[in-house]
């Protein structure tokens, strides 16, 4: 209950058509590389000193990229994106050479602490509980800025850094794994990242070892005219323990942005990642100018046996979301779970869904996911379930629940179960709704306003996913929902 | 579909090129007809036969089925088709009203005329509505835009077949089969108009009988159900035909209507079944039941597209399947409602029962959805038979194999007793056990 009267007081307090994050920090910052060309590529990887098979590797996905056609089966429209007018690469000036808390711009960290996220160590240490304290790995425009706790991570033998410094510093261990789920051509929007990716997280959990805390990696874009692609890698090595978490921010604008990421995620025997996000990425305005183009691409690979691998998302931003996290569960005995919340309002297209490829033997799924359409928006889900010839008793369950509210949205439903194995168990089930009227009646008598009514019911409605999350993303999507919906009402 | 190149085009596609060519003349119609056969030959030589990168056929691949194509069957000898009626009868000891279509023609000799012109349904020859003025507005498919391949491909070749409209008001007191009579071997292509006027009432039987070589079957009915009409329709897909059994239906209801049906498939090498219902007028109702059985490399697929475009109606679909050995199920539903249909209910089930190690099965249940006042679900399982349950029934002394077909049998009565037209509830469950001891 105290959950929902935050909703209220929330969507109480702010104004229609306000985008909490929509400002621009003012900072001097360096832009590059604009169009896609062999310089550009060449630029970028000489910048982050990348060893020379890492720019091969990046020239040979832009010549695959120039062959590849762009995806058409969405359900989503948009303009063709110019990809010669985009910058590749923009970072604040600031930041150069190593990084440390001290040295960084204060400006920055005051975007940080404007968003909710203290890159300060000692805060935290100061007043929280040791085990809800977060390492954050902050990524401004296409560079990291800073990442917090690395010391206390290394003496758990935990790898926390950005991606161009794991490049750096752990080269072997990035050849071996980038790549590796994710293969350089799987589709248009990976393989551009391929050729570009500028920043992003790399994770390595050693063997047997619980990641201490809650890594986290905060994205913002703030420059104009500028592609984010970045690119995540965590490996768990056999027995290891990790959860990560995703936020994702960007300025008001009235042009739209590309964000096309990759993440690729490797859990070994045993091994368990927990991966959230929660993506909240400016949406456009209210007559559905600007926003961000999310285009991304997440995969997880159950490689050991017993691993287990498992994304929730609470997708609430975006212009248009193209995003489809899913598990490749090779591993006898291995485990995918994917909890999504998606909500649109306004003009936002959101195609989502995940994939669950049984492989091994005995491997199970479970997918729930919660669309939310209001205002003009367009809400679908598309996911795959498939079990192999070898996958034998997979189990999968599917549900994926829609909710309507208002008249000029659209909930779509597309999924794909392919059964290969006959012990294979496959469950799906589906519906499609608005708030019933014997709902909104049963709150209202009970003297709850409209609006209170909706969103005691809304809060109902996800709440399977809710409680899959952290605790402190929990209360955090809780009230992006709120804000989400705020003004699909009455 | 991006555009592209030209496709090369297979054996199947250049055999069904020349067929048109050679048969162009004998094609009954008028010229706005023509005209249409033509652009839908030339569908299949620039796109092709349907193939799986077409999003509708992406689990059965006609072009790669078809490796060639058989000339059409030639026009059917009265005494040949009359033999074949006598030696196969799908729904033996049926009191019904039957009418006959052989090789693609329909047959008034064969066909009860005269009592069904008493019950006030009267029977044209299909060509007659082609070969009249306005003969292409019988072709109408109420998708705009590309053909379906399997529509295009019976559009260019319709041999005949029968209009068949019931009055208004009038009761058909007996079931009518429609039955398929192959006297030949060679490609049968039929088109079927049947329209039921204002509270008409009609049970209707399809069946096809008979062998068509490597000919494939291609039959499209197209079902009017004007303001509070019922039709029934049971459609019997069965047989081993080795060539393609391709069936259509596009169902347009009035309001207050009722639509049922439910498409039977059995052990055919290669079987489509797919239906297209359209609610024009409010408070209609649709029930669509589906049930396959294929064994050994065989594919049944059931496709099925409910658009509700006007409020307040409803549809439930259900759709059964057992596989066996290396056969491929396939269930591909979707249910759009438009912007304005409100207070719709639409609900969808697919199940499926794998009984061999290398049976596979795709389900592909979607929903569409426009409106916000509605109620929609779906629901899809495929599972092998429950250990638990044939435990029991072996407690109780049943033997194994025994224990599998009454566990079978209860898993695909549960449609057929739902569809609840009992006149055909006997004989279909008769045809699973035939086909359970046949594998």
């Amino acid at each position: 209950m105290p959950a929902v009267q935050e909703t209220i007081d929330r969507v109480k307090a702010i104004d229609v058509d306000q985008y909490k994050y929509g400002f621009v920090t003012e900072i001097e910052s360096e832009r590059g590389a604009k169009g896609l060309s062999e310089e550009t590529i060449r630029f970028l990887s000489a910048k982050k000193n990348e060893p020379d098979w890492m720019t091969e590797w990046r020239l040979d996905a832009l010549r695959r990229f120039r062959q590849m056609e762009e995806p058409t089966w969405a359900r989503v429209s948009y303009p063709k994106i110019d990809f010669n007018e985009l910058y590749y690469w923009a970072s604040p000036k600031s930041v150069e050479g190593p990084k440390s808390l001290d040295e960084v711009d204060p400006e920055l960290l005051a975007t940080y602490a404007k968003l909710g996220i203290p890159l300060s160590e000692q805060e935290i240490l100061a007043g929280v509980e040791p085990k809800n304290r977060v390492a954050v790995d902050a990524v401004f425009d296409s560079v990291s800025v800073v990442t917090t706790f690395k010391d206390e991570l290394k003496k758990a033998g935990v790898i926390f850094c950005s991606i161009s410094e794991a490049l750096r510093e752990y080269p072997d261990l990035v050849k071996k794994y980038l790549g590796s789920v994710v293969p350089v051509t799987d589709n248009y929007y990976a393989t551009l990242n391929s050729a570009v990716f500028s920043d992003g997280s790399f994770v390595y959990v050693p063997e047997g070892v619980r990641c201490p805390m809650e890594l986290s990696t905060y994205f913002r874009i703030n420059e104009q005219n500028t592609g984010q692609f970045e690119r995540t890698l965590i490996i768990a090595e056999k027995g290891a323990y990790v959860s990560y978490l995703e936020g994702c921010t960007a300025p008001q604008r009235d042009e739209n942005q590309l964000h096309a990421a990759v993440v690729e995620l490797i859990a070994l025997d045993d091994a368990e990642i927990k991966y959230s996000t929660v993506q909240n990425w400016f949406p456009g305005d209210k007559d559905g100018k600007g926003g961000i183009y999310n285009f991304v691409t997440k995969r997880g690979d159950c490689r050991g046996k017993n691993s287990k691998i498992s994304w929730t998302q609470v997708e609430t931003g975006s212009a248009i979301t193209w995003k489809y996290p899913s598990c490749i569960l090779r591993g006898d005995n291995s485990r995918g779970e994917f909890y999504s919340i998606a909500v649109s309002n306004g003009h936002q297209q959101i195609d989502s869904g995940t994939k669950m490829i049984h492989l091994g033997k005995n491997t199970s799924s479970r997918v729930i996911s919660k669309g939310i359409s209001a205002g003009k928006s367009e809400n679908t889900y598309r996911g795959l379930i498939s079990a192999h010839r070898k996958a034998s008793h997979a189990r999968n369950f599917t549900q994926c629940d829609s909710l309507l509210i208002g008249q000029e949205c659209g909930a779509h439903t597309v999924p794909y179960i392919e059964s290969k194995n006959a012990s294979a168990q496959f469950e799906h089930e589906a519906t499609t709704s608005k708030i019933s009227d014997d709902q909104m009646f049963y709150c209202q008598q009970r003297g709850l306003s409209e609006e209170e009514a909706v969103a005691l019911i809304v809060n109902g409605f996800v709440k399977d996913v809710i409680q899959q999350l952290p605790m402190e993303f929990a209360v955090e999507a809780q009230k992006l929902i709120s804000i989400s919906l705020e003004g699909s009402v009455g | 579909m991006n555009a592209s190149a030209p496709i090369k085009n297979t054996q199947a596609e250049d055999d069904l090129i020349a067929r048109f060519d050679a048969g162009r003349d004998q094609l009954a119609g008028s010229a706005d007809v023509s005209a249409r056969r033509e652009a839908a030959v030339g569908q299949i030589r620039d796109r092709g036969l349907p193939h799986r990168r077409v999003e509708e056929y992406k689990y059965s691949d006609l072009r790669a089925f078809m490796k060639s194509a058989a000339p059409l069957a030639p026009k059917a000898d009265v005494a040949a088709a009359r033999d074949v009626l006598q030696a196969t009868d799908c729904f033996s000891g049926l009191d019904r009203y039957r009418i006959v279509i052989a090789n693609g023609d329909f047959q008034p000799e064969l066909s009860d005329v005269e009592p069904l012109a008493a019950e006030g349904v009267s029977l044209t020859d299909f060509n007659e509505l082609l070969s009249g003025p306005d003969g292409a507005t019988n072709l109408a498919f109420p998708k705009t835009g590309p053909q379906d391949g399997t529509v295009a491909l019976n559009t260019a070749f319709i041999q005949g077949g029968v209009a068949l409209s019931v009055g208004e008001g009038k009761v058909v007191t007996k079931p009518v089969e429609v039955v398929h009579v192959a006297s030949a071997e060679g490609a049968a292509v039929t088109r079927s108009r049947i329209d039921l006027a204002k509270g008409a009432q009609l049970r209707l039987l399809e069946t096809f009988i008979g062998d068509t070589g490597d000919g494939e079957l291609n039959a499209v009915f197209d079902y009017q159900v004007a303001d509070g009409a019922t039709l029934a329709t049971t459609r019997l897909v069965v047989g081993n035909a080795r060539s393609a059994r391709l069936l259509t239906s596009i169902a347009t209801l009035g309001a207050d209507a009722t639509f049922k049906s439910l498409g039977f498939i059995a052990g055919t090498r290669f079987a489509r079944n797919q239906q297209f219902v359209n609610f024009t007028g409010e408070n209609s109702e649709a029930k669509i039941y589906g049930v396959s059985m294929a064994g050994g490399e065989d594919l049944a697929d059931q496709t099925l597209i409910v658009d509700h475009a006007v409020p307040h109606c409803n549809s439930r679909e259900f759709f059964k399947t057992v596989l066996d050995g290396r056969a491929k199920g396939v269930y591909q539903g979707r249910i759009n409602v438009a912007p304005h249909a409100q207070k719709t209910d639409g609900e969808m089930m697919t199940q499926a029962l794998l009984l061999s190690e290398e049976a596979e099965m795709a389900n592909k249940p979607e929903l569409e959805i426009f409106a916000d006042d509605v109620l929609c679900a779906h629901g899809a399982t495929s599972g092998e038979i429950d250990e638990d349950l044939l435990f029991y029934l072996r407690a109780r002394g049943i033997p194994e194999a025994e224990a599998r077909t009454l566990l079978v049998l209860a898993f695909l009565s549960e449609a057929i007793e739902e569809f609840g037209e009992e006149y055909v509830t006997e004989g279909l469950e008769e045809r699973v056990r035939d086909w359970l001891a046949s594998h």
